[in-house]
């Protein structure tokens, strides 16, 4: 019941930024779409804690603070890399222990590598994530594993 | 306070169109499909970001900055699992990474991953 009615605001507060017109009429169609929307997603048994994860509402913004310093420095480091050429790169194939104890932890997880440039997850099974490293540095960065032990503090 | 915010902007504009400039090099320097991958995603992080920061500033307070924010939102997820597909993709159907790699364990086990 309590993800219906956050994927019911959520939904609203989009239909809303979206519409920029606020007459009763048009209001009213919003009721309906997304009262529909809402219906259809329970029938489809697609409304619960992994589609709206309400649990991380209040964990995930300093999660991504933290991401987007990471983001900004990794960014940095890659392009010069670019700027240096292609012999200042030295690739290679890892693997990293996700800890995480949810399928979303591992999700979260997998992804930052991904966003983050200089590492990119190329396979997950189970939980191990094979990745694709730039450099040594950006390797050895992951292999640090602050970004897993936060990933799992944005969890519990 | 209009000019320093003018200012700011620009700034972010520019250095945005600096990012995706050097993402776009990277793309036609890098040597293979994976390492090429990490070029793209300079354009897609800090390329887009700051070009859409500075807009959001342009922008100022009202709709078209919360939608300005869903599309960096937006863009954000759609071009990780993007690249993550690509690249999955790639390795399944049999493209090697090129590594240079001292310890040849992690290369070895490529391998033999990569096979089927």
């Amino acid at each position: 019941m309590k993800h219906a009615l956050a994927l019911s605001v959520l939904l609203s507060a989009f239909w809303l930024i979206n519409s920029g017109h606020y007459t009763s009429l048009l209001l009213f169609f919003m009721v309906v779409s997304v009262l529909f929307v809402a219906v259809l997603c329970h029938r489809m048994d697609v409304v619960d804690g992994e589609s709206q994860p309400l649990a991380l509402t209040f964990t995930i913004p300093m999660y991504w603070l933290w991401l987007i310093k990471e983001v900004t420095v990794a960014n940095i480091a890659v392009a010069r890399c670019v700027w240096k050429g292609a012999d200042s790169i030295s690739p290679s194939v890892i693997k990293v222990k996700a800890n995480q104890k949810t399928d979303l932890g591992i999700v979260i997880y997998a992804n930052s590598i991904t966003l983050t440039p200089g590492t990119v997850s190329i396979d997950l099974e189970d939980n191990e994530i094979t990745v694709h490293a730039l450099t040594r540095e950006t390797a050895e960065d992951l292999l640090t594993g602050e970004m897993d032990r936060r990933v799992c503090k944005v969890e519990a | 306070m209009e000019l320093l915010l003018d200012i700011v902007s620009w700034i972010l504009l520019i250095s945005g169109s600096f990012f995706t400039l050097t993402g776009a090099l990277g793309l036609l320097r890098f040597p293979d499909f994976f390492t090429r991958t990490h070029a793209s995603s300079i354009t897609d992080t800090l390329g887009a970001g700051l070009i859409l920061t500075g807009l959001m500033l342009q922008a100022g307070w009202g709709i078209v900055l919360a939608k300005l924010l869903l599309i960096l939102l937006f863009s954000l997820l759609a071009s990780t699992t993007a690249c993550h597909a690509m690249a999955k993709a790639a390795l399944r159907s049999g493209l090697k990474p090129h590594t240079v790699n001292d310890n040849d364990n992690s290369n070895s086990e490529e391998e033999t991953s990569s096979k089927p």
